[in-house]
């Protein structure tokens, strides 16, 4: 009761309200729009293919063709940065919408289900926890040959154990909730109940964990493109630290500007994530501070 | 009295922070504490009981602030003490009891290192006479085996335990007052009736001042010298035991007794009418907990050959203690768990023998109202949708099933502009009286109700409670009422049936069980509940409920 | 103390499945990765005549239903035997076992400063949440998090080997300067500075969180608010009530995310040219050599394994409540 009287009432402060109490989610945000802005016109800042040499090598930031400086080849690193915004991103999207599909279908039937069933899922689970994931993804991706398909695949595989065991506790818990035995009393079929019932109440902590999956899955994908596991075809922020490593004494700019914008990115990621955590969970926000 | 009191709370006034529901959680309070007497502070929830137990120890939540007023333990200014003298105040001269004896433990520690500790730290005891005070300190509130138990582990121990080892804990000292949060509100009947004892009894030894906290005016009844009203923050009546409890002045003093449940009504006997709506045939329910591969795990049996009828309009009272397996039962009937073996015959058919289809149908007669209005109600759905949800699954037309929803709204003293609303604008009581909606918007034959009014306070229990009554009536309801409340199930039931670690010990017409209980375990439980020497003055008008029902805004 | 013997030898049991399994699911990787086994591995022995193939095809079993190869290959991966890497002209295993001290002296100090450190950290930012220490940790560990560890090593380099030239920037040792004794230690301590910093790094920001949230969960907890009942100081309030429930969790997580560390390792000891278990990872990915590779991930695994048995070990000393452990 004490804790009733004293939790301020949060009606009519919304989402956006809540969100933007969280000064870092706001500027996560705004730095996050200007990602996606460079991804998307990427083309137009620079129409050329980020491969190409468009300046003499080893050029230093700043100077006149181009403005980061240019590699070892000769290759704009600006371009690149810029290009190599829409692989990451893209990638870090589709594995992580992979990632939540398989975890959330298997944590869910775990849950709901319970018994034999959660048994067999959870073990199953444990298995690709114990595994080291960045090991399995090198060998996933080595075996398969690299390719913008076998990379999200990877990633998606290493990435999934932990969202299907927050979805099984979720299910599990709302499971034992007496609106959904509510539901099964008043004869919905666990379909309706699955979809109308316990789904949408679940949906808050996957949608945090999955923004934050997000900035993970760009993270694994410049460790791999670092490792040269990267499409060959496609230039990415992780391949030009790998490709710039050996030549760190002399050209400090080829890996210092990508890993810049990997840092970047994933935490622009970590802030809107945390900030949707306050908007959507205020429980658990409100423990966090205070 | 000419002595200083033991404690002095003068003015007292604590500011909420902005935005709660009320400016200040206690206004202008002021009342005494003297040696050797049990105040007992009585409220609803929200009244601002516990925040001012918290406050004389100092334990109030960062948020929340002191802004006037003093709190004297003998004659000193507890605020204008340093921190250090406050330090030796807890725990040395005023100890504390929580609600929650599972948590008010530390998990990782040994029992007698946290009863040592208190020892520890206001005592210059030597390890070796601390030692022997604490197994003496066990033995004092009658735990078995002190010397033993002092090397358990909390969870080893059940609830009455764990309960005792705070009382000792709270002991180790001496202190001059105890104060006691809802001590007994987690705990079984019985194990209430002993702590509620066991404090008196120590209390009397020590002559201590207690400040006992309680929601329950049958422990009241049963313990207090003195009693304080609270509502909203503030006093609103205090006297003597015999005067509050029994020559009420205050009018919300007189609506909280009138609300307490009597444990006698006097009720007709129920005429059975032709065959049973309901028959449970032996059913039994064993439930495995924990175990795995190599470890067996723990067996807990939650029904034992448990046979009962229920006949149309006839309210069976399913009465019994946590752990009893009285709502293995109920869920047992509305198919959420199946039972190990047994029959259960709705209208001659065996529910158990059919496949899952073929009980679909079944579903409709036999519905369910849920202890926790909190979590009974998908708070994603508006209340409309909550209500419609089943008959729209049975096929009926959405619109229709509508207009019936907001019938039924008013049917339970709602207005029929909720249905546009969403759970969380509602009460308690209020979302009790959807989730009965709820249930009978599919027009069942039998209603499980399933500790219906126990997260309720007292006066909205008592609304609910005529609802139910009245519904029953005029729907001609069957009703299957589990409790673990015996003076709720007297009022409302016609049958009692008393359960005991899966097993029905005792079963007929409520005048019977209550008035001459044949098994000795329906004696205990009659025994144990609290304030059962007090019968409620007649002056206060025992609402007639009916009415109440009707006007009420839970 | 039969509860606990019971409890390890569960988890034993559990552990030999867990090995098991990796083994089968391992197995059924060499035979996905692309082209036949027996061309791949005549490929990498230099010879590609298709008579050759066809005797390495017999020599292995290739030839047998699948069933029959998963068993051959079970019986081998329980005598130790992980295949031969034709580029390197020697066993897996020896090649593993080579190797394995140095990555496991990287993760193992990472470790244990990670979580001495994160455990450090996120107390004091606990207990000062909401003040500008609390912001300033937060911020730095969220920054730490978001940083991949392999730029982080370059930029280590960049600064304390290139630019200050504090640190040793690649190798494990002194090559040719013939220390011995104390100075060989000493030489090979500076060597791991840096590597083990980087990976550290991460993993404290990483259980900095952790701790902080679980302190902060644990503060308000009735125990709690019993302990200052009490009348006790603040201090023991904090070591022995708030401290020891919350920390308990934070090491089973971390236990539990060990693998993640073997992993960080091949990126670790590929920027600082360490001969451990990540820098054969990343040579065998350069010359698609299959078999070290899933030698490697087979090994990691099991080394995952028996550091999560440790850990159970350690948290069934600690936790008088193990029995109701799932």
């Amino acid at each position: 009761m004490t804790a009733a009287a004293i939790t301020p009432s949060r009606k009519g402060a919304g989402f956006w309200g809540a969100f933007a109490r969280n000064k870092g989610a706001v500027i996560g945000l705004a730095f996050l729009t200007l990602i996606v802005l460079m991804a998307a016109f990427a083309d137009v800042l620079y129409p050329d293919s980020p491969w190409d040499m468009t300046a003499m090598p080893f050029q230093p930031p700043l100077s006149d063709d181009a403005l980061l400086g240019s590699d070892t080849l000769g290759r704009d690193i600006a371009a690149g940065i810029a290009h190599g915004a829409r692989v990451s991103l893209l990638i870090g999207l589709t594995s992580t919408a992979v990632a939540v599909l398989i975890g959330v279908f298997l944590g869910a039937v775990s849950g709901f289900y319970g018994g034999r069933v959660d048994d067999l899922v959870m073990r199953f689970t444990e298995l690709f926890q114990t595994i080291p994931n960045f090991v399995l993804a090198v060998v996933l991706v080595a075996i398969f040959t690299p390719s913008l398909t076998s990379i999200v695949l990877a990633i998606a595989i290493v990435s999934w154990p932990p969202l299907a065991r927050l979805a099984r506790g979720e299910f599990m818990s709302l499971r034992s909730r007496e609106f959904v035995h509510a539901a099964v009393t008043t004869g919905q079929s666990n379909m309706t109940i699955i979809w109308r019932q316990i789904l949408p109440n679940s949906l808050s902590p996957i949608i945090v964990s999955a923004s934050l999956m997000v900035a993970t899955a760009i993270l694994l994908e410049s460790s791999l493109s670092f490792l040269g596991l990267g499409d060959p075809n496609l230039m990415s922020w992780g391949y030009m630290v790998g490709a710039a490593r050996t030549v760190i004494r002399q050209a400090w700019w080829m890996s210092f500007f990508p890993g810049i914008a990997i840092l970047l990115t994933v935490l622009a990621l970590n802030l809107v994530g945390e900030g949707l955590n306050d908007a959507l969970n205020p429980k658990l926000a409100r423990k966090g501070r205070s | 009295m000419t002595e200083t009191p033991l404690l002095d709370v003068r003015n007292l006034t604590i500011d909420l922070p902005r935005g709660a529901d009320r400016p200040h959680a206690v206004q202008d309070l002021t009342f005494t504490l003297e040696p050797g007497e049990i105040l007992c502070v009585v409220g609803e929830s929200g009244s601002g009981k516990s925040m001012t137990a918290h406050a004389v120890l100092g334990l109030l939540p960062k948020a929340v602030k002191v802004s006037s007023g003093e709190i004297r333990h003998q004659g000193t200014n507890v605020f204008s003490l340093p921190e250090r003298d406050q330090r030796a105040l807890r725990g040395g001269r005023i100890a504390m009891i929580f609600q929650e004896p599972m948590t008010a433990l530390n998990p990782l520690m040994r029992v007698g290192d946290q009863i040592d500790e208190v020892l520890r730290y206001h005592t210059t005891l030597d390890r070796a006479a601390r030692r022997a005070r604490v197994v003496e300190l066990l033995g004092s509130v009658g735990l078995p085996e002190p010397d033993h138990l002092r090397r358990s582990y909390p969870f080893r121990l059940s609830g009455g335990q764990r309960q005792r080892v705070m009382i000792a804990m709270a002991l180790a000292v001496e202190p001059d007052i105890l104060i006691a949060d809802e001590p007994t509100t987690a705990l079984d009947v019985t194990t209430q009736k002993q702590i509620l004892e066991l404090i008196q009894d120590i209390q009397a030894k020590r002559r201590m001042g207690v400040m006992f906290i309680t929601h329950d005016f049958g422990v009241v009844a049963e313990i207090a010298h003195r009693v304080a009203v609270m509502q909203r923050g503030q006093i609103v009546e205090i006297g003597t035991a015999e005067e509050v409890l029994n020559h009420p002045k205050h009018p919300y003093t007189r609506q909280l007794i009138a609300a307490v449940p009597h444990l006698i009504e006097h009720r007709e006997d129920f005429t059975r009418a032709r065959q049973p709506v309901l028959t449970a045939e032996k059913v039994c329910k064993t439930f495995h907990i924990g175990g795995g591969f190599l470890t067996p795990g723990r067996k807990v049996v939650a029904g034992d050959d448990l046979s009962l009828t229920i006949h149309q309009g006839e309210t069976v009272g399913l009465v019994g203690e946590s752990g009893s397996g009285k709502s293995t039962l109920g869920r047992s009937i509305v198919g959420l768990i199946k039972p190990d073996s047994g029959r259960i015959l709705f209208e001659g058919v065996d529910l158990l023998s059919l496949s899952r289809p073929a009980f679909r149908p079944y579903r409709r007669h036999v519905q369910m109202v849920f202890q926790d209005p909190y979590a009974s109600l998908n708070p994603r759905h508006t209340v409309g949708d909550i209500i419609t949800q089943g008959p729209v699954a049975f096929g009926e037309d959405r619109h229709k099933a509508l207009e019936k929803a907001k019938a039924l709204l008013k049917l339970v003293g709602l207005d029929a502009s909720a249905a546009e609303r969403f759970p969380h604008e509602f009460s308690g009581g209020q979302r009790q009286r959807i989730s009965i909606a709820r249930a009978l918007a599919l027009e069942p034959k039998l209603l499980i109700a399933d500790e219906p009014v126990s997260a309720l306070d007292v006066s909205v229990q008592a609304q609910v409670l005529d609802l139910l009554e009245d519904l029953r009536h005029r729907l001609n309801l069957s009703m299957l009422f589990i409790t673990h409340d015996l003076r709720i199930a007297a009022q409302i039931c016609d049958t009692i049936a008393v359960m005991q670690k899966g097993r029905i010990v005792e079963i007929g017409p409520a005048k019977e069980v209550f008035g001459n209980p044949q098994h000795a375990y329906t004696r205990t439980l009659l025994d144990a509940i609290p304030g059962k020497g007090w019968t409620i003055p007649e002056d206060v008008v025992p609402v007639t409920r009916r009415s109440a029902a009707l006007r009420s805004s839970a | 103390m039969p509860r606990i013997a019971l409890f390890i030898s569960q988890r034993l049991v559990k552990a030999v499945f867990v090995v098991l399994a990796i083994a089968v699911f391992n197995f059924f990787l060499v035979h996905a990765a692309p082209g036949d086994p027996a061309a791949v591995m005549a490929g990498e022995a230099g010879a590609a005549d298709a008579k050759f193939v066809e005797q390495l095809r017999q020599q292995f079993g290739l030839d047998r239903p699948l069933y029959e190869q998963l068993g051959t290959y079970m019986s081998k991966v329980v005598q130790a035997d992980l295949g031969y890497s034709y580029r390197q002209q020697r066993p897996v295993f020896d090649l593993l076992v080579d190797r394995l001290p140095v990555t496991l002296s990287l993760t193992l100090t990472a470790f244990v400063l990670a979580l001495l450190g994160g455990i450090a950290l996120g107390t004091l930012a606990a207990m000062r949440a909401g003040t500008w220490s609390d912001t300033a940790i937060t911020v730095v560990g969220l920054t730490a998090y978001a940083t991949p560890i392999f730029w982080i090593g370059l930029m280590l380099i960049l600064l304390f080997s290139v630019n200050l030239g504090w640190l040793p920037a690649f190798g494990t040792e002194s090559i040719g300067a013939g220390y011995t004794g104390w100075e060989a230690f000493l030489d090979r301590a500076r060597h791991l500075v840096l590597p083990v910093t980087t990976l550290g790094l991460f993993y404290m920001a990483v259980y900095t969180r952790l701790t902080r949230a679980s302190i902060l969960e644990v503060r308000d907890m009735d125990f709690v608010k019993t302990a200052r009942a009490k009348g006790l100081p603040e201090w023991r309030i904090v070591s022995v009530h708030i401290l020891r429930n919350a920390i308990l969790p934070v090491i089973t997580v971390a236990g539990f995310q060990a693998g993640h560390l073997i992993g960080g390792s091949i990126l670790i000891e590929t920027v600082f040219a360490l001969p451990g278990i990540g820098r054969l990872a990343f040579e065998a990915v350069l010359q698609r050599d299959y078999q070290v590779l899933l030698g490697i991930f087979l090994l990691t695994s099991v080394v995952v394994v028996v550091f999560n048995l440790l850990t159970d070990l350690i948290y069934s000393l600690v936790d008088p409540r193990i029995e109701v452990a799932p």
